[in-house]
């Protein structure tokens, strides 16, 4: 909102676009540069927990075994992530973690939707730090929870020694060890803050370049529109984006948990 | 990792490098989140799922209970209707048997009847036969005996009733004729 509005009020297009109009100046204090606690950001995922809060507990204030519209609506997300997801990766004991996985789900797919929403327009999930956290989160849940199965010592036999001849175990091993305990986390982390970097920047970049275009020559005016409604276009794309990136993003973690969960490979 | 690239403000921000600050409030926020949504809201639709499965298994299991009830009774009206068919039927069969023996005994009476009547005819028969033939014998007597005397005389009268010449001639008469 504020640094397209910027952009626009200064008359001056800032193309390319760059790392830079990703963090924008901070709201409180307003238009610092080197203050992130209150900024449009954080002012997102504060409003994401908020409506998801208010969401649930306003339609699940009276629950009734018929339900209403909204009840309905609600246990259809709850139902859908514990099914669909917790269910059917983990098996029974998945119930368990429908509640997190939900939650998960929930605010991975909120934060992700304002990367399309008018005057937001920027997911959180851009930043690192946020998909980062999740995805600490995650690692540090089936971790813990294969340690409590197993036990320490045969959780980790579990995870590193494939069932495999003994001598091609010196090279397994390692590769094991690198793919679930520093590949996981970074690739989850990295691949949800990715994408969705690279979709508010190629929204930018068709934006932008409308008005770069205009701005140079006015008889580029239609290429501009042109431009423009690619936006429009990609837009939709990067709404596929936002619900598939937040469905991968449970659906991986799911299955770290039931592959901690499982007896052997 | 949480080193930051822009501790110094206007310069350039690395994307890849998360901003701590983010972090710490990202942390906070889905903690927030966290234990609102799994401490009040998904363990009561759990709660709920439950109680609807429950309902639905009750439902199942009273409509089975009535269904068993059900077919009890109909077993119980099935005996019973066997039972009053078989009564029906013994009754009918002792209906038949008493009206066969009720049929005989008035057959018999009849018979019986029919047997006394004719008896009785024949005995009154008989009887007036006798009495006839007793009048006869005495008027035939009488007449053949005024007929000898008038024929005769009249004191073959007194001898004749003497030695019973008369009825010995008509006995022999009689059995004669019978014969």
């Amino acid at each position: 909102m504020f640094g397209q509005s910027n952009v626009l009020a200064q008359g001056e297009v800032n193309f390319p676009p760059s790392v830079e109009d990703f963090y924008l100046p901070s709201i409180a204090p307003w238009g610092a540069h080197n203050n992130y606690w209150f900024t449009k950001i954080t002012l997102m995922v504060w409003l994401a927990v908020g409506i998801l809060i208010l969401f649930f507990l306003l339609t699940y204030r009276k629950p009734q075994l018929v339900p209403t519209k909204k009840q309905w609506l609600a246990e259809s997300i709850y139902g859908f992530v514990r099914n669909n997801i917790a269910v059917d990766m983990i098996g029974h004991q998945g119930v368990r973690f429908a509640p997190y996985f939900t939650t998960l789900f929930c605010f991975v797919l909120l934060t992700n939707f304002f990367a399309i929403v008018p005057f937001f327009q920027i997911s959180p999930n851009s930043h690192i730090a946020f998909p980062a956290l999740l995805a600490a989160i995650s690692y540090v849940l089936f971790n813990y929870v294969g340690i409590k199965q197993h036990g320490f010592v045969k959780y980790f036999k579990n995870a590193l020694v494939p069932p495999a001849p003994w001598y091609i175990l010196p090279l397994l091993i390692p590769i094991e060890a690198f793919s679930t305990f520093l590949v996981r986390p970074f690739s989850l982390a990295v691949r949800l803050f990715a994408n969705m970097f690279a979709g508010h920047m190629l929204l930018l970049v068709f934006t932008l370049g409308g008005f770069a275009m205009l701005n140079a020559n006015a008889l580029l005016a239609p290429v501009s529109v042109v431009s423009w409604l690619m936006t429009i276009a990609l837009t939709f794309l990067e709404f596929l984006v936002i619900v598939l990136q937040a469905y991968v993003f449970t659906v991986l973690t799911a299955s770290y948990v039931q592959g901690a969960l499982a007896e052997e490979h | 990792m949480f080193l930051l690239a822009a501790e110094g403000g206007e310069t350039t921000h690395n994307p890849i490098l998360p901003l701590w600050q983010e972090i710490v409030v990202g942390g906070i926020a889905f903690i927030v989140l966290c234990f609102v949504l799994m401490k009040f809201v998904f363990p009561r639709m759990e709660q709920t799922f439950q109680a609807r499965v429950d309902a639905i298994e009750g439902g199942i299991k009273r409509a089975e209970a009535a269904q068993a009830e059900a077919n009890q009774l109909l077993e119980q009206y099935r005996a019973q209707l066997a039972e009053a068919r078989t009564d029906a039927a013994k009754i009918r069969d002792d209906a038949r048997a008493d009206a066969e023996g009720i049929r005989q005994d008035i057959l018999a009476k009849a018979r019986e009847e029919a047997d006394r009547v004719i008896q009785a005819g024949k005995d009154q028969l008989a009887a007036e036969r006798a009495t006839i033939v007793r009048e006869l014998r005495a008027e035939v007597g009488t007449i053949a005996v005024d007929l000898a005397s008038k024929i005769v005389g009249e004191s073959l009268a007194d001898e004749a009733r003497r030695k019973g010449t008369v009825d010995r001639f008509l006995s022999s008469l009689e059995s004669t004729g019978a014969r």
